[in-house]
């Protein structure tokens, strides 16, 4: 044991960590957004009755669940680079990680209508809503509520799979470590704060979603 | 008014409705009867174009309920249904369960849609229980909730789904004496029922169901009273002991 820590070689890098971290949490908080609306719309689509509307989205969740997460940002990057589609580093992460969100949350929501009697939605539209309706002010509400903890997984696998942009140059928080630690060679030091950094980043988007599930989910479910 | 002509539904290859006529003018209770599986709270969902029909027509005040250019969402605006399950909406408080419609598909501004919902909410007895959340309220009060929450869209008719069967029998009377005070507005309504005492009381018209047909209708002494087939006989003396 006789290494010795640096830590000032990674405290004068703040700025840049800082900024990667915020890349970090930008593009995962984005992918979790776009996801939730995506699988919404998939679930629906996925119960169905119709096969025309129920079978893509039950191949988009098939595909997404059941390969890893890295083939999608390199399908992203190089696969659609291969057909003139250039998309930036971060369009490639998001977008794969917007993908394989929605993949997994379409069966945590689908789980979540299923667990709704239908006859809220017959006393809904018993009132004169629409469908729209309905699912707005009624069922939706109320599957979020049902659905809100295994959603948060999702929302922590978003932030800690977005390291995957390193391998992209992405200049997320991982990319961002990568690149300073090489310019220094405080590896563990470099890793160390990063861990740090991704754990408080974890813990903030979990507490800013139970303060926004507090305010939004009232009553008894 | 309401005009059920030769309706016929199937679930499959099960035939629940086999051609039922049956008419309701305005201001009339009419009560259905019948033993489970009869078709009757069936017919209720065909009414209100829940369920679709595959033969015969259900008109209300001239339109053809399941007509491919009927806007059916626009008709339930005047057709309240109360359900067997009260159907809260859980995550709402009482007063948001009953302002709720009235706010989002008659567009009325919030205080006027609030306003509504008070006074119906006032009217069946929970004038005091406005922001409870409804699972800490009783069955009983739940399905006058219910109740409020479909009178508060201010409906031409009212169709009410058994809307005692799944209550303790201690907080029956409540709900019928709701149904009561209805009754006595002037509100036009079909009543499924397996309460006979009640159906007897308060309706002007009594319709026995089985197997997918009437089997007899006419007033609550006709029916009830002296019955003429052999089958209402069978069913009101399983029933009324």
């Amino acid at each position: 044991m006789d290494y010795v820590f640096h830590w000032n070689i990674v405290f004068a890098k703040m700025p840049q960590l800082l900024h990667g971290a915020f890349v970090t949490l930008h593009v995962s908080v984005l992918s979790m957004l776009l996801g939730i609306v995506i699988a919404v719309l998939l679930a629906i689509a996925r119960m169905s009755d119709s096969k025309k509307i129920s079978l893509p989205a039950t191949i988009w969740v098939e595909i997404a669940r059941n390969t890893p997460a890295l083939f999608h940002i390199y399908m992203a990057y190089f696969g659609l680079g291969a057909f003139g589609i250039h998309l930036s580093p971060y369009f490639a992460v998001l977008s794969a990680l917007v993908f394989v969100n929605a993949g997994y949350l379409t069966e945590t929501f689908r789980g979540g209508f299923q667990s709704i009697p239908p006859t809220q939605y017959h006393a809904s539209k018993s009132l004169g809503m629409t469908s729209m309706q309905a699912y707005m002010y009624i069922i939706l509400p109320q599957m979020f509520r049902r659905i809100y903890h295994p959603m948060t997984n999702q929302f922590v696998w978003s932030i800690l799979m977005s390291s995957l942009g390193i391998l992209v140059g992405m200049n997320e928080l991982s990319g961002e470590t990568q690149r300073l630690q090489s310019l220094s060679f405080r590896t563990l030091e470099f890793f160390i704060v990063a861990a740090v950094m991704y754990f408080i980043i974890t813990r903030f988007v979990l507490f800013a979603a139970s303060l926004i599930a507090g305010r939004v989910f009232r009553g008894d479910v | 008014m309401i005009e059920i002509c030769d309706v016929h539904k199937s679930f499959g290859d099960l035939e629940v409705l086999k051609g039922i006529d049956l008419e309701v003018k305005k201001g009339e209770v009419v009560s259905v009867i019948g033993g489970s599986g009869s078709g009757k709270s069936t017919l209720l969902y065909c009414i209100n174009g829940i369920e679709d029909i595959q033969q015969g027509k259900i008109v209300v005040d001239e339109v053809d309920v399941h007509a491919k250019a009927t806007n059916q969402d626009r008709l339930r605006q005047k057709l309240g249904m109360v359900f067997q399950q009260w159907n809260s909406f859980p995550h709402l408080t009482v007063l948001e369960n009953a302002a709720l419609a009235p706010r989002i598909v008659l567009k009325k501004s919030k205080k006027e849609a609030t306003e509504v919902a008070r006074q119906e909410l006032t009217h069946v007895g929970l004038g005091d229980k406005f922001d409870e959340y409804p699972s800490r309220m009783s069955g009983g009060q739940q399905q006058r909730l219910a109740i409020a929450r479909a009178l508060a869209m201010k409906p031409d008719y009212m169709l009410f789904d058994e809307v005692t069967s799944a209550l303790d029998p201690e907080l029956v009377g409540e709900v019928l004496d709701t149904l009561r005070m209805l009754r006595d507005d002037g509100m036009t309504m079909i009543c499924v029922t397996h309460e006979i005492g009640f159906a007897r009381e308060v309706s002007d018209k009594v319709a026995f169901f089985h197997q997918g047909i009437i089997e007899e209708i006419g007033s609550p002494e006709q029916v009830i009273s002296n019955p003429c087939q052999e089958t209402t006989r069978k069913f009101l003396s399983k029933v009324l002991h």
